[in-house]
């Protein structure tokens, strides 16, 4: 009956969406503000369809409904709760109406939070989303509806897939799908400026805090990623150049370069074009990552839910949606103005810079992900793109990016002073050096790449302090006025410095650990040992150690270093009954920032005793590669709490100064005539 | 024993990684590293995605083997990968060859930066001749700059 109801209300939230796209459509034309008021209370109803039919999937996992097809082929009865529960995001469907769920939220969102947007833009704008709604609700319903009954129940589910049972990947979906979804409202505020031939520095304001909030999310979604991959495919590495991970690496990147471009929008006006352009991108990047993943085109270490045959509908749905935008984009673009001049050397042109080489990455991964495909298309031999491609195209272009990096927020707008900038930055420039310098000659085995990494992470985290430095004028002026510099401080700079310094903590551990992690594998009886760098690991005992869905074997393994205990390792190695996958439970000891990671592998029958596989790995500074993103997301999160970017504020103050509402045609072209 | 710790001293020195399985590895650390190195750029083919050095698929394990009698007989690493390239196609290879066929795998990095600079360069060099800012402009800049709303709609200036 609950099923029913869900499934019913998915279908109502489907009428929802089209009466949400053609009322609000409808209310700019006839400029009406009841149809538009209309068409938001569609938007609002068309949410709560979605959350009610995900309630409804997720009643059905929670108490393993098995006449639900859907819960029968991805659940089982004696699964953990948590795991019943993230099962309902784990299927094809599921994730599909997670997605909606996303999709609709966000409308619902815009509605309630979108005060301070110019009515025409804001009823242009839901219309957009209630389109994307609808082709997104109208795929759920009828090609990948997760309610549907099946005729006979079976006892028993088919269960989740084991390697997908753990914690981080439980709320690795959500976040990646609020990330992705997040971009649709930057795609329909994209449209509804197309439309309204309306891009200035008030729309671009209107578009950062969505995409801030996207970016933030989808950054811990592809952390959480990460650090599953970390854990629990057990090679000890965090990131492969996987296709899966490429797709969800390929909006954020386009995110990013849309924060930045969005910044030179909203304060010059300048670059309107290239940053709608990025605002299109970057939810078509969504789609096709979306695309990716479900529809098997690729192969990939993540890859689950996977259904060809809907991948079609799906590549159709993505062709139809940005080709109508980017379409929409050709049409009205040449009517942009192109905004405020400035130097060679200024912040706009280290933005222009910044976007530059985000392009030029994101290509570059486009390309290695999809070349494959390409070749293949075009009767070519197969080929294969992998680890060593990107390491030789995308990092450079990163280097070089990140290398210019601290430089952009100390340039003035307009025209920079490059000289006074080098000097301001002598210092980091100076420790960054000494520290790649210092790393050289005491870490061993030398590695002038990982060094130059180092510094390269130091450079940026010193910057960011150089960039704090120097707006609160501290150690030139009086402590009691630099305190005072400091709490004046908009959020906005706190959220930059802080994003910026979480990536170099983030390339300090990521050099750090490529350059020197050590490895060592061994087949152990009881009582023998092995060497992992410094450490001296030692298998004590081995033990069973069943769950409710899955036999497994449990080492128990004493780590030492110069004879003192460190710590006692319980790493599991586990086959699932259902399905007959095994899967390895990593221990990992947190020394510092530093990981000891060790794996139980087979056991192997020999002469005397039974000998099992022991890898162990010693990741120096591996904490750094997850809290980095973090530090980033928490530096969007912090931006988003600017008072500058709530809505409402906006439009209090934009009241207060100008009485009458600004005319488009004037708005259009904001910068006219500055400078 | 000697032999071993010896051969783990060894690795440590090289920093390679050793977490092969100890029933395949070459007695040669030397050789091993180099072993390993190709591994890593040697694509498991029926797996998803995994080079042989990461995979426990069989074929993965009987790759490594061609590898490494392959090393141990003396072949270089371009030799190696011409003999699994002649085998299995190119499709082995993790990093794909710089040919005609791949021009644009390896060629678009460079060509959006190239486009890109160019643009850049263009808007810089498509601009109205500078004039410095009157007295008035320039007081009237101050005041706005000080306005938290100057950077909220852009002003107007000199109209």
């Amino acid at each position: 009956m609950i099923a029913e109801a869900g499934a019913f209300a998915l279908v109502l939230a489907l009428a929802f969406s089209l009466a949400q796209a053609g009322l609000s459509a409808a209310g700019r034309i006839r400029r009406s503000a009841t149809l538009a008021a209309a068409g938001e209370g569609a938007a609002l109803a068309a949410f709560l369809g979605v959350a009610l039919a995900f309630a409804a999937l997720m009643h059905g996992f929670v108490v393993s409904d098995f006449s639900i097809s859907n819960v029968a082929a991805n659940s089982h009865s004696e699964k953990p709760l948590l795991y019943r529960v993230a099962g309902t995001w784990g299927s094809h469907e599921g994730s599909m109406l997670l997605w909606c769920l996303a999709l609709t939220g966000y409308g619902a969102v815009m509605v309630l939070f979108g005060k301070g947007l110019s009515a025409g833009l804001r009823a242009v704008a839901v219309a957009a989303q209630g389109v994307l709604g609808t082709v997104f609700l109208a795929y759920t319903v009828f090609a990948s509806n997760p309610l549907t009954r099946l005729a006979e129940p079976p006892v028993e589910g088919r269960s989740l897939n084991p390697l997908l049972q753990d914690p981080a990947l439980a709320f690795h979906p959500p976040f990646l799908y609020a990330g992705y979804v997040g971009m649709s409202v930057v795609f329909s505020l994209a449209v509804a400026a197309l439309i309204e031939g309306r891009v200035d520095a008030a729309w671009a304001r209107w578009v950062r805090p969505w995409a801030l909030a996207a970016w933030s999310l989808l950054t811990v979604g592809i952390m959480l990623g990460s650090f599953w991959a970390y854990y629990e495919l057990g090679w000890g590495g965090w990131w492969f150049w996987d296709p899966v991970e490429n797709a969800s690496f390929m909006p954020w990147l386009v995110a990013t370069a849309l924060l930045h471009s969005a910044v030179v929008t909203e304060k010059r006006g300048a670059l309107a074009g290239w940053t709608v352009f990025l605002a299109l991108a970057a939810f078509t990047f969504s789609m096709l990552g979306g695309f990716l993943v479900r529809s098997g085109v690729l192969t990939s270490v993540h890859a689950f839910a996977v259904d060809p045959t809907r991948g079609v509908l799906l590549l159709t749905i993505l062709g139809v949606t940005a080709g109508a935008g980017f379409a929409l984009f050709a049409w009205r673009a040449p009517t942009f103005s192109a905004g405020g001049v400035f130097a060679p050397v200024s912040r706009e042109s280290a933005l222009i810079l910044n976007n530059i080489l985000l392009s030029a990455a994101t290509a570059t991964v486009l390309l290695g992900t999809l070349f494959p495909l390409i070749r293949e298309a075009t009767g070519g031999q197969p080929i294969s793109v992998g680890p060593p491609y990107f390491n030789l195209t995308f990092t450079p272009l990163m280097a070089a990016m990140l290398i210019l990096l601290p430089a952009g927020p100390l340039l003035a707008w307009k025209r920079g002073d490059a000289a006074g900038v080098v000097q301001r930055l002598g210092l980091a420039m100076l420790i960054a050096v000494g520290a790649a310098l210092l790393t050289l000659a005491i870490a061993s085995p030398r590695h002038v790449l990982g060094a130059a990494g180092v510094g390269l992470g130091v450079w940026l985290i010193a910057g960011a302090g150089v960039e704090i430095v120097e707006r609160t004028r501290a150690f030139r002026t009086p402590p009691t006025e630099t305190w005072r510099r400091l709490t004046g401080l908009p959020r906005g700079a706190w959220g930059m410095t802080l994003a910026h310094a979480g990536l170099g903590v983030f390339i300090l551990g990521a050099c750090f650990e490529t350059s020197w992690k050590v490895e060592a594998a061994e087949t152990l009886a009881i009582g023998q040992s092995l060497d992992a760098g410094a450490y001296h690991l030692t298998l004590e005992r081995v033990v069973a150690a069943d769950g409710p869905n899955y036999e497994a074997e449990r080492g128990f393994i004493r780590a030492t270093r110069g004879g003192a205990l460190v710590c006692e390792a319980r790493p599991e190695r586990r086959s699932f009954l259902v399905g007959g996958q095994t899967t390895s439970e990593v221990a990992i000891c947190q020394r510092g920032l530093s990981h000891l990671y060790i794996v139980l592998g087979e056991r192997r029958a020999a002469a005397a005793a039974p000998v099992w596989l022991v890898r162990a790995y010693w990741n120096p500074w591996a904490s750094l590669i997850f809290l980095g993103p973090v530090i980033m997301a928490l530096g969007g999160v912090v931006s988003l709490s600017d008072r500058r970017l709530r809505l409402g504020v906006a439009r209090r103050a934009q009241a207060r100064r100008r009485p009458p509402a600004p005319t488009p045609e004037l708005a259009a072209r904001p910068a006219e005539g500055e400078g | 024993m000697r032999a071993r710790a010896l051969l783990v001293a060894a690795a440590g020195a090289l920093c390679l990684a050793a977490a092969s399985d100890p029933a395949e590895r070459l007695k040669d650390p030397a050789q091993e590293a180099r072993a390993r190195a190709i591994f890593r750029q040697v694509r498991c083919l029926v797996c998803q995605n995994e080079s042989i050095d990461d995979s426990e698929a069989e074929l993965a394990q009987d790759l490594r083997r061609v590898v490494r009698e392959q090393v141990a007989g003396g072949a270089d690493e371009a030799q190696v990968k011409r003999f699994l390239t002649a085998r299995y196609g190119e499709f082995v290879l993790l990093r794909p060859t710089v040919s005609f066929g791949n021009a644009a795998l390896w060629g678009a990095p460079i060509l959006v930066v190239g486009a890109g600079l160019m643009l850049w360069v263009l808007r810089l060099r498509n601009r109205p001749p500078e004039s410095e800012l009157s007295d008035v402009e320039g007081a009237r800049l101050d005041q706005l700059s000080k306005d938290e709303q100057a950077d909220t709609i852009a002003p107007k200036i000199g109209r």
